[in-house]
């Protein structure tokens, strides 16, 4: 019939006098005449490989390849050539979710390892097998915090997180009855006094902060944790796992659940998706993690094996009185960090930190040379991103970068009062000392 | 072929490296850095030390343990294990596409501007809804969207008492899931005998608190609710809004689009209907469609057409919200676009054609499986195990033995309508002689039941491992390489 559809006219007769009808037609006789389809879909005419080709190359040369000098959640970093190789691998791509463990010790073995990895890099006990992406799996970590609190459903968000991620969590906990507030920032750093005032009143579940925070700031987090945990609070911390290579981790904070996105470790920019979150947290939490979680166990031979465990919390089996109603993970992109990590090891992820760190540094210090920016927050710690003052108009000038194949950075005044002379840039290991001298050279030179 | 079981973590050798990163003259050595060292990790995460073909063998020994679409059938139900299409898969790597930052100006992304808006087209044509997102990232993700649409519109209105949501007994158990996540209370209608909708039941459950209800049809027994325009008349006048889970799509196609059906708003699981391989669990993208007047509800950021022909991201105050930082899984988005383009107007072949193989197989083996519910079915149907009873053989073993013969397993213990539920479904993608050897293959299994229960008992013999001790894995959970040492 065609490429994907092997029957020929004989098989479908064959198979129509086995169910005993005399057309498909027939099998359809069940439909009410008011609903069925009456009529040919709108739709173009089959096209051939050549010319869906040719039909998604005119597209991409609708889109403009830039140099990506920005991050905002999502960042250009290098992606080693095995792990498409290996991702292509149909037995990953084309599998379900591994219901029958005998038949699918890859993907469970491979979300063992991608578990190990996320617990070593955030110093966690335990994480489960994926989250969507960076945001869902915070919102996941602040249904657990209320999960864990029963009675109280307040949550607090510090203000210098990505406010793209505090509008996702307003939606959510719109719907589910969850009250957040805003902790106000001071500096470009959360304010700490004022955190301590808002939980004072003794009905908070939750506090999530960010490490780095929105401006690409790495706080320090000294106290917050004893802050909340006398409240009777879980806190929350969301992110970059790339970056906890060098910083600090969560659980060395004092933090209950870890968070965050895993794009930026390697997982290809991609318009956006797909990426893969993650979600972790310390032992006493892990009846309240969402979704599912491998565990290492044996079969009747005794054979090291691994199975999807602690099943009871999930949605199928919890339905109503579920806490959250995930159900499949991102597997296969917990599958691309997993190697990507393999790839890297312990050498090669501090060197790219430490590249992004001299990229960064050098961009930031040739920028403020020009005269024409100023640190938006002076002294401020940072790794790859970093919020700067201009003197520019700066829609003008990112679009004016752009026309020359710049991404130059991201508008902090599209996010924030107050910030409309603001850009917030960042560099990673991919960008040369030629491109940062080449940007810098063209806003030198900039007429606007 | 060797059974391999070694850990990434347990091939590692100090000093080996599997990656090359240019000589910077940028770099800076940590110890360099200005950020002050209480904010910096005390000891290095322990990472594997491996060389870049230990990792490319390890992984490949790995994915051998794994059974895909491409290794044999899988007609495990409701998740539509159609063949992933190569071409799918060569288009969504474009480095055209993949390349683009999420935020890179409008000017600069209108091609992929334009994959999104004409895939949201493509998916209204096909199911009768007048737009479409397609930020949600899965099937699970979109019903939670779809939910919020529902209360925003009914709270846009001032309709604040609707916060009931009606599904029926035997639906997914990510609908219960969604709803109470969205903050509904969930109430229950019953099945009938044949497992559809009892409008009876519902009559009685509407009311001015009912924000909506949800269904699937077919249904999960596969069965068309016949009933749906008289349901879609009672619910929307007593002012509630039907939810489509388009778990169960594929039949549709060619056949009745959900919109005609008198559903306002869907979810799509491009991962099912359109062909984009399920990765072991994700990635997966569930777009949500709506009705002409639920559009001004679907979550942000929207892509429109400008009058100047440009592609526009655009946000609106009356949207339920925001569900995702960008785009969603924008790269499957392609995949399903490169499935509606290859088949074109053709996709009317696909629901008659996954109709007619889900009905060959019932036929074929209701001798010697129990057929619960007597009656044609679209994509899919369930067994109550098998037909004789006394040998003791569950649905459980079945499915174990299944794997013995290269099978996957079709979906088992659910629905919960039944004790020994077996649910098929085989797609269009196979052809009649792979449902013939599957077919020998069910008899031949249910013969061993008689023959030789205690060899189908203790089945799988031939996979990778054997059945795992999974009691003893929830008891003493070692869920990372640190808990085995």
């Amino acid at each position: 019939m065609n490429k994907y559809i092997p029957h020929t006219p004989d098989d479908i007769r064959q198979m129509l006098d086995k169910i005993g009808v005399n057309s498909i037609d027939d099998l359809f006789a069940d439909i009410p005449e008011s609903v069925r389809l009456q009529k040919e879909y709108n739709l173009p005419e089959a096209m051939s490989e050549e010319e869906i080709r040719a039909y998604f190359k005119a597209l991409g040369e609708q889109n403009q390849q830039q140099v990506i000098f920005a991050g905002g959640g999502a960042y250009d970093h290098y992606t080693p050539s095995a792990i498409d190789a290996l991702l292509s691998r149909s037995e990953f791509l084309t599998a379900y979710t591994p219901y029958q463990p005998e038949i699918s010790q890859g993907t469970l073995q491979y979300i063992f390892e991608y578990q190990s990895h996320i617990c070593e890099f955030t110093g966690m006990d335990c994480t489960n097998a994926s989250m969507y992406d960076g945001a869902t799996a915070a919102v996941e970590a602040i249904f657990m915090a209320v999960a864990q609190a029963k009675k109280r459903n307040r949550v607090l968000v510090s203000a210098t997180i990505n406010p793209t991620l505090v509008s996702i969590i307003h939606t959510y906990a719109k719907y589910k009855g969850i009250n957040v507030d805003l902790i106000p920032e001071a500096n470009g750093h959360t304010d700490r006094t004022a955190m301590q005032t808002m939980l004072a009143k003794g009905d908070v579940a939750g506090v999530l902060v960010g490490s780095p925070n929105h401006y690409g700031i790495i706080e320090d987090y000294t106290g917050f944790a004893d802050d909340i945990h006398a409240a009777k609070a879980l806190l929350i911390m969301h992110c970059d796992p790339s970056s906890l290579a060098v910083l600090k981790t969560p659980a060395a904070w004092g933090a209950d659940i870890a968070c965050g996105d895993g794009q930026p470790l390697g997982i290809p920019l991609s318009f956006g998706g797909p990426y893969v979150g993650f979600l972790a947290c310390k032992k006493e939490l892990v009846r309240k993690l969402p979704g599912r979680i491998v565990g290492a166990t044996k079969d009747v031979d005794g054979k090291r094996a691994f199975v999807l465990t602690l099943q009871a919390r999930e949605q199928h089996i919890r339905r109503e009185k579920a806490n959250s109603n995930i159900c499949s993970n991102q597997s296969l992109m917990a599958l691309h960090i997993t190697i990507y990590l393999a790839l890297m090891g312990k050498q090669g992820l501090r060197e790219v930190n430490e590249q992004s760190y001299g990229a960064a540094h050098y961009l930031h210090d040739e920028l403020v040379k020009t005269g024409l920016f100023t640190p938006a927050f002076p002294d401020a710690p940072f790794l790859k991103e970093f919020a700067l003052r201009t003197t520019l108009p700066v829609k003008a000038l990112q679009a004016h970068l752009a026309q020359h194949g710049y991404m130059a950075g991201i508008a902090l005044g599209d996010y924030r009062e107050g910030m409309d002379d603001c850009i917030l840039f960042c560099a990673t290991e991919k960008r040369t000392k030629k491109q940062i001298d080449e940007l810098v050279k063209l806003i030198k030179e900039v007429q606007l | 072929m060797k059974y391999y079981d070694k850990l990434i973590f347990e091939i590692s050798r100090p000093g080996r490296v599997g990656y090359s990163l240019p000589k910077s003259e940028l770099t800076i050595d940590n110890s360099q850095f200005t950020i002050p060292a209480n904010l910096l990790r005390e000891t290095p995460a322990e990472l594997p030390e491996v060389s870049e073909l230990d990792v490319v063998r390890h992984y490949t020994n790995v994915s051998n343990k794994n059974f895909g679409v491409e290794t044999g059938f899988y007609p495990l139900g409701s998740c539509t294990m159609k063949y992933n299409p190569k071409i799918n898969e060569e288009i969504a790597h474009h480095p055209a596409f993949s390349g683009l930052h999420p935020l890179q100006n409008e000017e600069s992304v209108q091609g992929a501007l334009a994959i999104y808006y004409h895939t949201a087209r493509a998916l209204s044509e096909l199911t009768g809804l007048a737009d479409f997102t397609l930020t949600p990232f899965a099937g699970a993700h979109g019903e939670l969207t779809g939910l919020m649409v529902m209360r925003q519109y009914h709270l846009l209105r001032g309709d604040t008492k609707r916060t009931r949501v009606i599904v029926p007994d035997s639906a997914h158990g990510t609908n219960p899931a969604s709803a109470a996540v969205c903050g509904l209370e969930i109430v229950e209608v019953k099945s009938t005998a044949n497992g559809t909708v009892d409008t009876n039941d519902l009559k009685g459950l509407l009311d001015d608190t009912i924000a909506g209800i949800m269904m699937t049809n077919p249904n999960t027994l596969g069965i068309y609710e016949t009933q749906v325009v008289e349901i879609a008349r009672l619910v929307h006048e007593a002012g509630g809004l039907l939810y489509y889970d388009g778990a169960n799509l594929n039949p549709m196609l060619g056949a009745s689009r959900p919109g005609d059906m008198g559903f306002d708003i869907m979810h799509i699981n491009l991962h099912k209907t359109f062909s984009t391989p399920h990765g072991g669990g994700g990635p997966g993208s569930g777009p949500v469609g709506v009705a002409a007047h639920l559009v001004d509800c679907l979550p942000n950021p929207r892509v429109v057409l400008d009058e100047n022909s440009k592609f526009r991201i655009q946000n609106s105050s009356s949207a339920c919200g925001r569900v995702a930082a960008f785009m969603g899984n924008f790269g499957v988005v392609m995949k399903a676009y490169t499935y509606i383009l290859s088949l074109g107007k053709d996709i009317k072949h696909v629901g008659p054609i996954a109709t007619l193989n889900a009905n060959y197989v019932k036929e074929s083996l209701r001798d010697t499986y129990y057929l619960p519910v007597d009656t044609v079915c679209k994509h899919e149907f369930v067994f109550d195990g098998l037909a004789d009873k006394s040998t003791g053989v569950t649905t459980l073993d079945i499915a174990k033995r299944l794997l013995d013969y290269g099978y996957h397993a079709p979906t088992i213990y659910f629905p919960l309508l039944f004790h020994q539920s077996i649910m098929i479904e085989p797609t269009e993608t196979e052809s009649k002689e792979t449902l013939d050897d599957f077919i020998d293959i069910m008899h031949r299994v249910a013969e061993e039941a008689l023959s030789d229960p205690d060899m189908v008992k203790s089945a799988p013999h031939t996979t990778p491992v054997r059945r795992l001790d999974e009691t003893t894995a929830a008891k003493n959970p070692l869920l990372k390489y640190r808990d085995l040492n």
